[in-house]
């Protein structure tokens, strides 16, 4: 700078210096005020003079909350009037030029769903039960909660990974045939990390090993594992069933004392042993990514692979083996789709929800938290879908199924915007 | 790494080694040259490195040489990866068999009947590849006798079309994985003039097609513009379409204007036959103008990428987007563009389908061919040419799909094959380190040792 910037310096110098400013960017409030204007119409179409109903605890919780009913048009007023105390704060932090954060439009979102969910069976039959709700949401989350960690894992260390699909669908195919063939559900369990992880290995074999662009081996590996998974399934597994593939469940462990908690209880401590190693998995990342000597090498190999190396950093090892644990807990989500909902593998049982997984973890801005919370969004949006298709609502089950994505859309050109990935993301080392 | 007699053309990696020059270099380089380089497609001369250490044995003879020339070509890489990949195919194909796996509960005691039965499974296997998808010599007639390969180009078609609109993206640096939806938004307004309209016989035909490119076109738009204006990562925004397509076309066709009248599936009524593909080889074969339009839009996406000042723009986004900045192209209004092309390609992908071959628009409009697609496009390594080539293998093993079915049990393993041969395509190294031959860099560089003779190497 002192040799190239010689010319301009005395003229620089000489200008007053005026602040230079960031433009003001309104996405965030524009964004929020368009889903306000939504929930002005269901204010405008809610019938007048009749009730939502809502359950809180079921008969068999510990402890007993009554159902209850709310009048559903001054609900969702109020609920709209509510809503505009973190409209106007996000608006007054734009204009400051202030970062809007997470909190306002977590909250607008929780206000806003509530006042669709009012909307939605208002002067119905139906009953929102939420212990069921959320439950229901957060066992859906779970293969998009490990899929976003594994996403987080690779990408961190500077590998794109587009197999998060493949190595769900591996874990889940090897928790299914192991888990029937040892007729012991917790032996499927063991199982799927040791399929995702072997798919992870393909992964950081051509990815850093033979630097093939990492894009193309994570789209090539979802093609391979649904085919070979697919194609054992319609021969060795449908010939012997008994055998190979049939539908075994993870018992629900209830944890003492934290399961009788009111409604969380039951949502949070009343599961799997599969969901509370996705607490432990989320939990531990969360610290160890950004407080760890692990961590930090690994995020040193995918923001400068080349200053790590002077470190003494071994990048392509570090790379081979974060990219291998990274598809061992994407193949332990996978067993949520087996053991875990207590089915048999079907062909491209995935359906997709890796690439789901993929778009949380990146609008959860590579970081545990974000993740996690994208995940529980992605898994709450379609357990709402589901429900609402049940109750026989005024929207086509289409339309409903199609919300999530609609909103996740919304989500990422609003609210998250220019998102910055690990520098040396998909980037190649001779180490 | 795998011939011995050649000398190290570079240093040896060491740890550590990030601080030599030579290490520098490659990390400098951008990704994409970098994996060229090390895929080998492009026999680059070495002039980058050091000439740190000497040739240790004396250069080979003009034939040997020549061996190696024709060993280290990207073509011979491509065979070999095919055949590597038929015995991976082979091996499940066979593991899979039930004769092969009751037979080798006695494989010590009578070994002939185990490998008699592998042999059958895998020829069987492989016979019945060959005659869904080139010809069926067991046909009755000629008819039967050529018409897998006219199902191979119908099935082509689509491919080469969703291909080339994501070769595109591919080659402007975005990873649009929206041709599933991209198809889907092409196939709608194309069945719905079809269907809707009554208009002479050529300009329907043109009127849907337009149609098709618009409703993709429209699809590729929105994460083109939500990119350039917002920055949203195309990924998801593709993604996130595809799935809104999918829920959109099962919605119209509950609508009374999409549902045919007297059917109780949900598909629209048949488009008008003005508005159909005439046959190219006449109607006992599905072979239709889609694939002439197909290789039309090659040339057109050839003509944009390498020949037009805009493709030059986009290649130069996806080699270095800063730079192309910096040289005042404008990149938001590339990223649109590109996008909306892209769609367009992958909407005529759609009026394949509904023009030519379904005739009506169902939910299964775009079956999977939007993802088949990029692994078209990647085996094509996004070149036009090589789209279309990619396309007809992919065509292939989809025609032959219902013949492997009953041979095999299950028509996946042709999933198995594309995707073992993209990924070896794509690992040239792998390839030479299981067939030791050898490196295309190396062949150079013992090309340019033997032309300036062995006395200037040494110096």
């Amino acid at each position: 700078m002192s040799l190239t910037g010689l010319a301009p310096a005395p003229q620089a110098a000489e200008l007053p210096l005026a602040p230079v400013l960031e433009p003001k960017t309104f996405k965030a409030p524009i964004a929020l005020s368009v889903f306000w204007a939504v929930a002005c119409v269901f204010t405008a179409v809610t019938p007048a003079g009749v009730s939502t109903k809502f359950e809180l605890a079921r008969p068999t919780d510990f402890v007993k909350i009554p159902d209850f009913a709310v009048p559903s048009r001054p609900s969702v007023i109020v609920l709209c009037l509510l809503m505009l105390a973190p409209l106007a704060a996000s608006w007054r932090l734009a204009n400051q030029r202030r970062r809007v954060g997470l909190w306002l439009p977590s909250a607008f979102g929780v206000l806003w769903v509530l006042s669709f969910m009012v909307w939605v069976v208002a002067g119905k039959t139906a009953t929102w039960t939420l212990t069921i709700l959320l439950a229901s949401a957060l066992s859906l989350s779970i293969p998009l909660v490990f899929g976003a960690m594994t996403g987080l894992v690779c990408e961190r260390v500077g590998v794109i990974n587009v197999a998060i699909e493949g190595q769900l669908l591996a874990g889940a195919f090897l928790a299914a045939v192991v888990a029937s063939r040892a007729s012991n559900s917790y032996a499927g369990l063991i199982a799927a990390p040791i399929a995702g992880a072997l798919v992870g290995a393909l992964l950081a074999v051509f990815a850093v090993k033979y630097w093939v662009d990492h894009i193309i081996v994570g789209v090539v590996l979802n093609v391979l594992v649904s085919g070979l998974t697919s194609y054992l399934f319609s021969t060795v597994l449908t010939r012997d069933a008994a055998h190979w593939n049939h539908a075994i469940q993870l018992p629900v462990l209830p944890i003492p004392l934290l399961s009788r908690i009111p409604v969380i209880g039951p949502v949070l401590f009343r599961q799997t042993l599969l969901v509370y190693l996705m607490y432990v998995a989320v939990l531990a990342l969360n610290i160890m990514v950004f407080k760890s000597r692990w961590g930090l090498r690994l995020r040193a190999c995918g923001e400068h692979p080349k200053a790590a190396d002077t470190v003494g950093i071994r990048v392509n090892r570090t790379r081979i083996r974060n990219t291998i644990l990274g598809g061992a807990i994407a193949g332990l989500g996978g067993a949520y789709f087996t053991v875990a909902s207590g089915l048999a593998f079907t062909k491209d049982m995935s359906a997709g929800k890796g690439f789901i997984a993929l778009a949380a973890m990146i609008l959860g801005r590579w970081n545990p938290k974000g993740a996690l919370a994208a995940a529980l969004l992605f898994g709450f949006a379609e357990e709402l879908a589901v429900m609402l298709g049940v109750m026989a609502t005024p929207i086509p089950s289409n339309i409903l199924n199609m919300t999530p994505y609609l909103l996740t859309i919304f989500a990422v050109a609003g609210l998250v915007g220019r998102v910055r990935a690990p520098a040396a993301e998909g980037t190649f080392y001779r180490d | 790494m795998s011939d011995q007699t050649l000398p190290p053309v570079e240093p040896d990696p060491s740890p550590g080694a990030a601080v030599t020059p030579a290490a520098a270099d490659v990390v400098s380089t951008p990704a994409a040259e970098a994996a060229e380089a090390a895929s080998g497609t492009v026999a680059k001369p070495s002039q980058g490195r050091p000439a740190g250490q000497p040739p240790a044995a004396p250069p080979p003879g003009r034939f040997q040489l020549a061996l190696k020339e024709i060993l280290s070509g990207s073509w011979v890489t491509s065979v070999l990866a095919v055949l590597l990949a038929m015995v991976v195919g082979a091996v499940l194909v066979a593991a899979a068999n039930p004769d092969v796996q009751s037979s080798a509960s006695y494989l010590f005691a009578r070994p002939s009947d185990f490998f008699g039965a592998v042999w059958e499974s895998v020829k069987d296997a492989y016979v019945a590849m060959f005659q869904g998808a080139v010809v069926n010599f067991q046909g009755q007639d000629a008819v039967a006798f050529i018409k897998p390969i006219t199902n191979t180009l119908t099935q082509a078609t689509p491919l080469i079309f969703a291909g080339l609109g994501l070769a595109v993206g591919f080659r402007a640096g975005l990873f649009n994985i929206g041709a599933q939806g991209q198809i889907i938004l092409g196939a709608i307004p194309c069945a719905w003039l079809g269907y809707a309209l009554h208009l002479p016989p050529v300009v329907h035909l043109l009127v849907c097609v337009l149609g098709a490119m618009a409703g993709g076109a429209l699809w590729g738009f929105i994460p083109g513009i939500l990119k350039a204006r917002t920055g949203a990562n195309e990924v998801i925004v593709t993604i996130m379409l595809n799935s809104v397509a999918a829920f959109g076309v099962s919605y119209l066709l509950t609508l009374d204007a999409f549902q045919r009248e007297g059917s109780n599936n949900p598909q629209t009524p048949l488009i008008d036959s003005t508005a159909q593909f005439p046959y190219i080889f006449g109607g006992r074969f599905t072979t239709h103008f889609g694939f002439i339009l197909a290789l039309l839009a090659a040339v057109f996406t050839w003509w944009l990428l390498d020949r037009s000042t805009l493709g030059f723009r986009f290649r130069a986004l996806g080699e270095n987007p800063q730079a192309a900045r910096t040289a005042g192209i404008n990149t938001n209004a590339c990223f649109i563009w590109v996008m909306v092309i892209a769609g367009g390609l992958a909407g005529l992908a759609g009026a394949a389908q509904v023009q030519g071959t379904f005739h009506y628009l169902n939910s299964g409009v775009a079956a999977s061919f939007g993802f088949d697609a990029i692994t078209v496009a990647l085996l094509g390594r996004s070149r036009p040419l090589g789209t279309v080539l990619a396309g007809l293998l992919f065509g292939g093993l989809k025609a032959a799909a219902p013949m492997v079915q009953s041979a095999a049990g299950s028509s996946d393993v042709v999933l198995v094959l594309q995707s073992v041969i993209v990924l070896l395509i794509a690992a040239p190294p792998l390839i030479r380190a299981v067939f030791r031959t050898p490196n295309p860099e190396r062949v150079q560089a013992l090309k340019l040792a033997a032309a300036a003779g062995p006395g200037e190497v040494a110096a």
